[in-house]
């Protein structure tokens, strides 16, 4: 900065945190612009997201409830739970005809996710 | 259009310069002509940049000035009249934080009598004399809360213990031995223990001045200035002044204990009033090193009460003593006046405090009977306790407490710039004052915001003029007990 001098600590801890980054900046910093006021600016290249942030899906900061006891994390609950209460769409087996049984150990998502298992179709066959 | 405007700051001078103390963020910045101009021409609205850009073209270039508002409002010290600025954020830690300093009252007892008392006059929280709290803390009790202090100091590798009382030093013999079994425990479990204690001097004995000295012990006194003024409320309970007793044993301690600076600590009332003859005389005829000022705790209308006027009597009286500070420090000679150092520490860091001191974060008392409470102040109180030195505190009660004593919840500091340092003072001031530990203290509100402005100045001019000077601010230091 050129006109404002930063004089205590704090104030340098400011300048830096708000430092706007040149030219290409790593990806952690451009991925969270969509939490932030303002930011760096965007880059000219198309910009996957992470997470469901930049979609205003629920999940990512508030379940589909409003609340924050069933957000999308870990992965593997994620898994479990999008293709249920969520637009979301997520690769899971068909309940219907092949695999009614795929999610009856899993009482309560956040306790027993890890009881959800792999299919494998040919397996199942024999 | 959109327009731009002030945020949050106060702005001050210094040594013939400008500068913003930020809230709140609590940074403090020097502006330059255009930072400075621009700030101006906002003082009365917001206005469209464009306008703004126009009036300051005749004395700015253009382009400075367009960069000038980018980086004022890169700190957050202006911003679009659109767009106000996000609420303040309540951010509660998540999980226990590592407990620096542990206040141990080793006894609720105390050979004097001084009117104005918390632990003992008209407006004490516990009562100690009728209660059920034995009157001595026991060595094992005592050993329980340095077990409790090694534990709950968690990864932090240092622990700090403060011996409080009543009169500490009635309960000497068991305090000596807590230091003795801290010290051996410490050293087994790899952390450094760190002692001070507060007395009242009067029952100072050489062999307790050599372990003091000897055990570096840090030691704070309780004394209210030259004998007159000593002896207005610090009286034995025949209601003899303490003056002629304490002062001797003082000089004794000064001359032997080298190994920790020894600090004053002087409780102002309305009839002691006269901070720079207090200050003289501790300094220059007893010979301490520090002296600290608290106005005293007491619910209004006490006789001994500062009120109203006596508050603008006493911020004149300290900015006096604070311009002898600011001297001495422009010239790197040494000056005792602590209220100015503490203050400047905390400038110097800038933190912007979600509560006004450690208690019940890294600060915590234990009374008598190895209960643990939000500070010494409360120590032995129910309605204040998070558990026991023996069973552990409650993180659950913990985290009520700071969730329903946070800042953004005191309605009153959400327009005071002064805020990130003050966070709506000491509970234990409001507990008294206003029978909640929550709420602000507004009797002072605008004595700390006269106190703080004269500290930034004060930071401002040595910025300026002997930045070196600062650098001894840059270490974290414990908390204060008092």
């Amino acid at each position: 900065m050129k006109h404002l001098k930063p004089i205590n600590r704090k104030a340098g801890l400011v300048e830096t945190a708000t430092a706007r980054p040149e030219g290409a900046q790593d990806k952690t910093a451009k991925d969270v612009v969509a939490l932030q006021q303002g930011g760096p600016p965007q880059q000219p290249e198309p910009h996957i997201p992470h997470g469901c942030s930049l979609v205003f899906s629920p999940g990512w900061e508030a379940d589909r409830n409003g609340g924050t006891a069933g957000l999308c994390q870990p992965v593997e609950r994620d898994l479990f739970d999008c293709h249920m209460g969520c637009f979301w769409p997520a690769q899971v087996p068909d309940q219907l005809n092949h695999a009614p049984d795929w999610t009856a150990k899993c009482a309560a998502a956040q306790k027993d996710w890890r009881k959800i298992d792999l299919i494998f179709p040919d397996e199942k066959k024999k | 259009m959109s327009s731009i405007g002030l945020r949050e700051f106060h702005s001050f001078e210094a040594a013939g310069r400008r500068f913003l103390y930020l809230v709140p963020s609590a940074a403090v910045f020097a502006l330059d002509d255009c930072s400075a101009a621009i700030v101006d021409a906002l003082g009365h609205g917001p206005k469209p940049i464009e306008d703004l850009t126009r009036d300051l073209a005749s004395r700015f270039d253009v382009a400075d000035v367009s960069d000038t508002i980018a980086e004022l409002q890169r700190v957050r010290a202006l911003g679009e009249t659109s767009a106000p600025p996000a609420p303040m954020p309540k951010i509660l830690p998540l999980r226990p934080v590592p407990l620096q300093t542990l206040v141990v009252n080793v006894t609720n007892q105390c050979n004097l009598a001084c009117t104005y008392c918390y632990e003992y006059g008209e407006d004490k929280i516990v009562d100690t004399e009728n209660g059920q709290q034995p009157k001595f803390m026991s060595e094992e009790t005592a050993r329980e809360a340095v077990e409790f202090a090694l534990r709950e100091s968690r990864e932090n590798p240092r622990a700090h213990i403060t011996f409080f009382g009543g009169e500490t030093l009635m309960n000497f013999p068991v305090l000596k031995a807590t230091i003795a079994y801290a010290r051996r425990r410490g050293a087994e479990v790899g952390k450094d223990v760190d002692f001070s204690l507060t007395t009242n001097a009067t029952l100072l004995r050489p062999d307790i001045i050599e372990f003091l000295a000897t055990e570096r012990v840090g030691v704070t006194i309780s004394i209210d200035g030259p004998e007159e003024l000593q002896n207005k409320f610090r009286v034995f309970h025949n209601g003899k002044g303490s003056y002629d007793i304490a002062a001797p044993k003082i000089k004794a301690l000064l001359q032997r204990h080298r190994s920790r600076p020894v600090g004053a600590r002087v409780t102002l009332t309305r009839q002691t009033l006269d901070v720079s003859r207090i200050y003289r005389h501790l300094t220059d005829e007893l010979g301490f090193w520090e002296v600290g000022f608290a106005p005293v705790t007491t619910a209004p209308g006490r006789d001994y009460a500062i009120s109203g006027g006596g508050f603008d009597h006493l911020l004149d009286q300290f900015r006096g003593l604070a311009a002898d500070y600011l001297d001495a420090a422009l010239n790197n000679r040494h000056h005792g006046f602590s209220n100015v150092r503490e203050t400047l520490q905390e400038i110097h860091h800038g933190h912007a405090k979600a509560y006004p001191c450690g208690a019940g974060l890294g600060l915590m008392g234990v009374s008598t009977d190895g209960r643990v409470a939000l500070c010494h102040r409360f120590a032995g109180s129910d309605d204040h306790g998070f558990g026991t030195v023996r069973d552990g505190v409650s993180w659950e009660k913990q985290q009520q407490f700071l969730d329903s004593h946070h800042v953004s919840n005191k309605t009153d500091c959400q327009t005071c710039w002064a805020r990130p340092i003050c966070a709506g003072g000491c509970y234990h001031e409001a507990h008294t004052r206003y029978g909640s530990t929550n709420r602000p203290n507004l009797h002072y509100c605008e004595w700390i915001r006269g106190w703080t402005h004269t500290c930034l100045e004060i930071y401002g001019e040595l910025a300026e003029r002997n930045p070196a000077f600062l650098g001894q601010f840059d270490d974290d230091v414990p908390e204060k007990v008092s």
